[in-house]
Order: C-alpha cells, then sequence, then structure tokens
C-alpha cells in the first residue's frame, strides 16, 4: 500500500466510522428462547415468526393496539362471498433487489397451505390462490371468512423467484433428513434484513435502507441474543449488555426498577388462563364415584370458592387482570357482562355444594403444567388450597408441558390449566371453535373435557361464517354468555406481559407479547 | 495389548448399545413431541397425520430397530425443534463444549496440582489450612450457585467479562474457535472457572491425601537417610507415584466435566452439546437426545480406554503383572 493510497483508506475508514457513530443504534435484544430457524412457515412458534416479520412480511399486519392495516397489500375486497381480492402495493423490492408482485404471493400462500406446511392450519378453509394480474390475487374459500385478513397477518410472503432458485417452493419436509435452504437463510421485504444466526448463540438484522413504509424506527441493527436462564438475563440487563429483555421475570421487577435507566414495562396481556373441567361420566380420581362435576351447580359453587383477588395479588404480584370470562378484553368478543366476576363466597359455595349433593364435599385430580405460564404450578397449589376450604379435595399433580398437554387433551384428569392467547387468530372464534364448541372433526380440539351446549354449537357455527362484524359479536357474547353461566370452563386471569428496557428505548408494548422493533427507538 | 483394545472395543459398543436402548425407551415418558411441532388448536386430524408421517405409530421394536440401524452408520435423524440433521447441529456445537472442558481441565489441573502439593507439603502453614477450607466450599457449593455468584460479581457489579455467550467466534470451517478474539477469550473466563473449580478443589484434595500417603511410606525415609535432596526426593520420588491414581480419577472426571457442562452452558448460555441438549429435553427432540447421551457416552468409553492404556504406560508393575498371565 502506498502512503498516499493508505492516507485515502485511513480517512475514508475515518469517515465512515464517524457517519456510522452519528446514527448507528443497535438494539440488542434478549430472549428467553431462540428461534427455530428462519423458515416462517416451518413452525408455529409465535415467537420465532414474530420476530421474523422483521425481515417477512405479511398482505397486512397488526398497528401497535392489534387492529388490521394494509401492509404488502393496500386494500382488499369481498367480490363473493369466497373469493377476496387483494391488490398489491407498487414498488416493492426483496432485499435480493427482486421485484414484489402477484407471483410472490401464490407461491407463498400456496406454500403455506401446502399439505406438508405445519402452518396450514393457519389459512384453513383456503381452496386456492390466483394471479389477476402483476398487482392483483384472488384468495379462493371453501365458506365465507371474516377471519381471514386475521389469519394472513401470519402467513408472511418470499420471493417466489428465490424459493424456485433454492430448490424451496414446498416448505421443508421433516422426514428428508436434509436442511432446507430457507431454515438459514431469508430474503424479505420486511425493515430489516437477515445477516448472520448462530444458533442459541446470535442472530443479527440489519435496517432495510429501501423499505416501503415509513419508518417509525432509528434502529441499524438488530442484535437477538437467546438466553434461556432467568437469572442469566436479568444479569445481562442489568450489566448493560443489553437494550431489552423479553419476558422479564415477574419476581425481578423490582430489582431491574431499582436500577439507573432502567424499567420494566408490564400489562395484562392476551392469554387468558383457565381451567379446563371434565364433564364425562366418570371421575378420574380413584376416590371419587361418579364426577360430581358433571353437575352445574357444583361448577358453581366452585367459582364462589376461588378468590379472584387473592391469586392476583398474591401469586401474580398485582399484575395480573382477572378474568369472568374466557377472552381478554383486547379480544373480538368480550364482553363487560360476561367478564364480571361472581363474589367470593365460602358458606355460599358450601350451601350449593350440600344442595347438589355433596356436603361433604368430594375429589377431583387437578393438573398443571410447571413451565409453560407465568407461575403456572404456584397458581393450582392456590387454587387446590382455596377448594380445600370448601371440603373439594384436589389432588394436584403439577407436570412438564409436554405431558401436561398430552394428559389433558386425552381427558386423564378433572380439572387442567390451559391458556389461550387466541392468536393468530385474536378473535373470540378461535375460543368458540376449539374450546366450547363440541368435539368433532375440525371443532374441539381442545374441549377434552366434553362440554357440549347445542346452542353453543349453533352460535359458533353461524359465526365463523357471519361476514357482518355487529351481528357476529352479538352472537360470540351470547356464546360465551351461555358458557359462563354453565361454567363451562373455570377462567382465572389475563396473564401479565413484563419486558424490560433501558429507559432510553421507547417501544410499543403489544398485548400479543409480541414486540415490534420496527416501532422502536433508542434516543 | 491388541487383545486389550479388542476386549475394550466390543466392552465399549455393548456399552453403547445398552445407553442407546435406555435413552430410547426412557424418552417415551417425556411427553409427546407432536404437542410441540403442530399449533394448539391444531385438529385432531392434523395430530394423527403428523404422527403418521413421523413413523410415531410404528411399534416401539421398528422405532428402536430403525434408530439403532441409521445410528450405527451415523445417521441421528433430523431434529425436530431445528429441522436441520442432528449430526450436523452435534458437529457445530462439538467445538464450543470441547473449548470450554479444555480449559476448564487445564485450569483444574494447572491449579489443582501444584495447590495439592503445597497443602501436602506444608500440613500446617496458615495458607493450607486456609486452602482446605476454600476447597471444602468448591466441594460442597452447588456449581450453578458458583456461576450465578461469579456472574454477580464480575458482570452486574464489576462489568468486566460478560455474563452470557461465547463473544465473537472465528471460524476456521471445521471448527469455530473464541481464542483468537479478545471477546471469546473473556466470554471463556467465567464458565471455565464455574466448570473448573469443582474439578480443581478434588484435585487438590486428592493430591494432598495422596502424596501425604507417599511421603510416609519406607522408600521415601530410605532415600531422605541417604541424603538425596528433599526438591528431587518430593517432584522426582513422590510425585510419580502420587500421580497415578490422579490420572484415572481425572480420566473419568473429564468425561465428567463434558456432562456437567450441561448446567454451566445453561447457566451462560454457551452454545454447546449440553445446551443443545437440555433445550431438546424442553422440546421432546427425541433424535437430538438420543444422539447426545450416545455421544457421551462414547467420549465417556474412549476416554476411559485411553486412561487404562496410560495407565499401563505409566505403572511398570502392570505390565509386569500381566505378561506371564498372557500365556495362559
Amino acid at each position: 500500500m502506498t502512503p498516499r493510497n493508505f492516507l485515502f483508506t485511513a480517512t475514508s475508514a475515518l469517515a465512515i466510522a464517524c457517519a456510522g457513530g452519528a446514527q448507528a443504534e443497535t438494539f440488542r435484544l434478549g430472549t428467553n428462547g431462540d428461534l427455530y430457524g428462519l423458515d416462517p412457515h416451518s413452525m408455529t412458534d409465535s415467537f420465532t415468526v414474530s420476530f421474523l416479520n422483521h425481515v417477512y412480511e405479511a398482505l397486512v399486519r397488526y398497528d401497535a393496539d392489534l387492529k388490521i392495516e394494509p401492509a404488502l397489500a393496500t386494500s382488499w375486497e369481498q367480490i363473493d362471498e369466497t373469493t377476496v381480492r387483494y391488490t398489491l402495493r407498487e414498488g416493492i423490492k426483496f432485499h435480493d433487489g427482486q421485484d414484489f408482485s402477484a407471483e410472490d404471493v401464490v407461491a407463498s400462500v400456496k406454500r403455506a397451505a401446502h399439505e406438508d406446511s405445519p402452518i396450514r392450519g393457519n389459512i384453513a378453509g383456503l381452496v386456492d390462490a390466483k394471479m389477476v394480474d402483476e398487482m392483483t390475487v384472488d384468495l379462493m374459500l371453501d365458506g365465507p371468512n371474516p377471519l381471514l385478513n386475521n389469519f394472513l397477518t401470519n402467513v408472511l410472503i418470499f420471493d417466489s423467484g428465490w424459493l424456485e432458485e433454492h430448490d424451496a417452493l414446498d416448505p421443508i419436509d421433516a422426514q428428508k433428513g436434509e436442511e432446507g435452504y430457507t431454515t438459514s437463510n431469508a430474503n424479505g421485504t420486511g425493515p430489516f434484513r437477515f445477516e448472520s444466526r448462530t444458533p442459541d448463540a446470535q442472530t443479527v438484522l440489519t435496517v432495510n435502507e429501501s423499505w416501503w413504509d415509513e419508518p417509525q424506527h432509528n434502529l441499524t441493527r438488530i442484535e437477538l441474543n437467546p438466553i434461556n436462564s432467568d437469572a442469566t438475563r436479568v444479569a445481562a440487563m442489568l450489566s448493560g449488555e443489553l437494550d431489552m429483555i423479553f419476558p422479564s421475570p415477574l419476581q425481578d421487577a423490582k430489582r431491574i426498577e431499582s436500577t439507573d435507566g432502567m424499567h420494566v414495562l408490564e400489562a395484562p396481556g392476551l392469554r387468558a388462563i383457565m381451567m379446563g373441567i371434565n364433564m364425562s361420566d366418570k371421575s378420574n380420581n380413584p376416590n371419587q364415584d361418579g364426577n360430581p362435576l358433571q353437575k352445574v351447580e357444583v361448577r358453581q359453587a366452585l367459582v364462589h370458592a376461588i378468590s379472584y383477588d387473592l391469586l392476583r395479588d398474591k401469586i401474580m404480584r398485582g399484575k395480573s387482570r382477572n378474568l369472568g370470562g374466557l377472552v381478554a378484553p383486547q379480544v373480538p368478543g368480550f364482553d363487560e357482562g360476561v367478564d364480571a366476576i361472581p363474589a367470593y363466597d365460602l358458606e355460599k359455595a358450601k350451601q350449593m355444594l350440600a344442595d347438589a349433593g355433596y356436603p361433604e364435599g368430594f375429589s377431583l385430580n387437578m393438573n398443571c403444567p410447571n413451565d409453560r405460564y407465568v407461575n403456572d404450578a404456584a397458581i393450582c397449589q392456590a387454587l387446590a388450597a382455596m377448594f380445600a376450604r370448601v371440603g373439594v379435595k384436589a389432588d394436584l399433580t403439577a407436570e412438564t408441558k409436554a405431558i401436561h398437554f398430552e394428559r389433558a387433551r386425552a381427558n386423564e384428569t378433572d380439572m387442567f390449566m390451559l391458556g389461550w392467547a387466541t392468536l393468530p387468530m385474536l378473535d373470540g372464534y378461535s375460543v368458540l371453535s376449539a374450546m366450547l364448541h363440541t368435539p368433532g372433526g375440525q371443532m374441539g380440539t381442545w374441549n377434552p373435557g366434553g362440554y357440549s351446549n347445542a346452542e353453543v354449537d349453533r352460535l359458533t357455527q353461524a359465526v365463523a361464517t357471519e361476514l357482518d362484524a355487529e351481528k357476529r359479536h352479538e352472537m360470540m357474547v351470547e356464546a360465551f354468555r351461555i358458557a359462563d353461566e354453565e361454567v363451562a370452563w373455570l377462567p382465572l386471569h389475563a396473564q401479565p406481559l413484563s419486558w424490560a428496557a433501558r429507559d432510553a428505548v421507547k417501544i410499543p408494548q403489544t398485548a400479543d407479547d409480541k414486540p415490534r422493533l420496527w416501532l422502536a427507538r433508542i434516543e | 495389548m491388541f487383545a486389550f483394545l479388542i476386549r475394550r472395543i466390543i466392552q465399549a459398543a455393548l456399552v453403547m448399545l445398552v445407553v442407546a436402548s435406555i435413552a430410547f425407551l426412557m424418552f417415551r415418558f417425556l411427553g409427546d413431541p407432536i404437542s410441540n411441532l403442530l399449533p394448539e388448536d391444531a385438529t385432531v386430524q392434523d395430530r394423527a397425520e403428523m404422527r403418521e408421517k413421523m413413523g410415531l405409530n410404528d411399534p416401539v421394536l421398528v422405532q428402536y430397530g430403525r434408530f439403532i440401524v441409521d445410528a450405527a452408520q451415523g445417521d441421528f435423524g433430523q431434529s425436530y425443534r431445528n429441522n436441520r440433521p442432528v449430526s450436523d447441529l452435534l458437529a457445530e456445537r462439538f467445538p464450543a463444549t470441547a473449548e470450554l472442558v479444555l480449559v476448564a481441565a487445564s485450569l483444574a489441573l494447572a491449579l489443582g496440582i501444584p495447590l495439592g502439593i503445597y497443602t501436602a507439603l506444608n500440613p500446617r502453614g496458615w495458607l493450607s489450612q486456609g486452602l482446605q477450607v476454600v476447597s471444602l466450599l468448591g466441594i460442597s457449593v452447588p456449581t450453578f450457585v458458583t456461576g450465578i455468584l461469579l456472574i454477580l460479581v464480575f458482570s452486574v457489579t464489576l462489568g468486566w467479562l460478560p455474563s452470557f455467550g461465547r463473544g465473537t467466534v472465528v471460524d476456521l470451517g471445521w471448527w469455530t474457535t473464541g481464542f483468537l478474539t479478545t471477546s471469546g477469550l473473556k466470554a471463556l473466563i467465567l464458565p471455565a472457572i464455574m466448570l473448573a473449580l469443582f474439578q480443581m478443589t478434588l484435585i487438590m484434595r486428592l493430591v494432598r491425601a495422596e502424596m501425604l500417603e507417599v511421603l510416609r511410606a519406607d522408600y521415601i525415609k530410605f532415600a531422605k537417610a541417604r541424603g538425596i535432596p528433599s526438591r528431587m526426593l518430593h517432584f522426582k520420588y513422590a510425585l510419580k507415584n502420587t500421580l497415578i491414581p490422579v490420572m484415572t480419577i481425572f480420566g473419568l472426571q473429564l468425561g465428567g466435566l463434558i456432562a456437567f457442562a450441561i448446567i454451566t452452558e445453561t447457566v451462560f448460555q454457551w452454545p454447546g452439546m449440553g445446551f443443545l441438549f437440555i433445550q431438546a429435553v424442553n422440546f421432546t427432540d427425541v433424535p437430538v437426545m438420543a444422539a447426545y447421551l450416545v455421544l457421551v457416552s462414547f467420549i465417556f468409553v474412549v476416554i476411559n480406554t485411553l486412561v487404562d492404556l496410560l495407565y499401563n504406560v505409566a505403572d511398570p508393575r502392570l505390565r509386569a503383572e500381566r505378561t506371564p498371565a498372557r500365556g495362559v
């Protein structure tokens, strides 16, 4: 290198360094688990998909208030009962420079709906996707579907040419024993480009300067650092190695708040925590004949035996929101009347049990996960203690989620914990169809207890295809009201979201527990 | 020697077959992988199809047979969670664990042996007494507690060292190393100390006990009477005999270090094999768990075989005793 050459290189390096120093804002995010991979069509893990949403985008997206807004599509219209036409946004380029067009949408939607695709449930009912012209796509469904856009927020769009080039037009086949190209490479239209990834260590995104949307953020780089251990994640936050952690353990909130320059963001989220009830003829508890839980009066008595405030204040440290119904306030189908919680009244509960024929109480089996929801096992212990006060003996088993849910599904228990965020649908229909409809076929997949009410079934089926928003809402509320009266499930609370960030970080905390860093600023 | 090796290889194969069977049977009680692979609201039919596709509906023996046949060819299948071949995942994670274990083992040896010798030669010195107390702590405090304490002191309070990860690593193509960058070296310090602490105190106490024993032996007394300088006496004659049992224990412990690295890797988010295993357990990722267990048992077997061989080299008496027996 000649001296002159050197001088030139050195000054330009300096210039680059200065320019970078003035604006470079790296967002270092710490999470409690890593991405499953880079292919948003290969898994349903909601964190993975939400993070990949920084790289890939969908036709529509949720804004910070969880309302649907246009993204890659600018508008849509219902052409007939089963066809929706999407007009695409002009002038968008993928990160590799290819133009975005209808062809990409058709290829991506078909890939997501492919029979080998694990996310095909997210666009159930899709019959076909057709290109009308370069910038228009028709989606054909097997019936009217008021929730199509909600689902589409999670169907991220690939570049068809790029997929074809890398032999990835079909979803990854888990049985092939080969790594799919899309597992470790990414090419989307989103606000950030994929730069590098070391599994379980770090994933790096850099800003996409030519993003189609007006950026709200001022970030130039995102570093995702998975730190599974709660204690280490908090320590890394406290030591200043991270800008934000999510989730932030409830028990460490005080410690973080008391540290200068840091704060905790807390809000009740979408996920409703509830107890499922065995309604079959037989109790699973060996000491119990018949099944007392079959009687509505018994289930109503149990509601009176639960002190919701105590659960919230002692177990959830005041951070959760008590729920009388099965959905959180942000979810369509929520109703204040249904949400009202019956009074905590032990005498009344005992009286109701006696009237129902169980003056001495009864026994039941209770099952809980101990690694799935916030303080899950502790909640169940408290519930068992509360039931004991009215003579109901709950034999509690708390175990790992993989076993818990298997047992719950097989109805091997009398009462089990389940959390339901209604995502990606973000609609009460998710609860109605999966948890309240009589089990069978596509319906009642999470109703192992076997709750069944003809009116609820009828309303659920009507809600599925009703396109009028108002009518739809009324029907949902009516179904939830019936379920509430009959205590089909025992709702407990909306689980709190807990993030922690440096004070310099400004980010809207969205109730779906998905940090949207394209709305984040570092000041 | 050759017969010995053959015998060991057959034994090793048997051990690994047993480990594989236990692993395989055990994982059947860990839960259903399907529940992690499909969305919560997947239909019964979706689940059934997925089970069928993944071969989970076949009889246990068929599944086991398939697993053994594939494993023997080095094919451990595809990770459910990562959508990648298990052998690739393990190969990718091996360097992280190997470097951590290497540094921890060196640390344990480099500090444990001299400290053990010192405490043996000066049994009543105040420093020796102090070291004895500290080493008792090192043995009795659970490692994850020391890990968290180290993070609290050196990362949160002092801000000297990173609390998680491997820092910047250099990719050599077949190996990723943290030895070549400052951040990589800094990241190694705390996890290596955490992992080494127990081994170091163990080695120190072992060396001390053995050395005290040896120093009481007749040949040392005679050598002393003969006027051999104490330096030569301690380090040439006594130390050699001290180190033979230490070597065996250390060989066994080296396998233990790899296995115990699971805890260190979990605390420090160290992207090694142990961490991969813990994640696999949480996800019921059976192919990864099975492969990890088989691999670790393989490492154990190899290390122990090597130790036995070294034992033969280090102790001439073993060779002498075995020679006539071979003819029979």
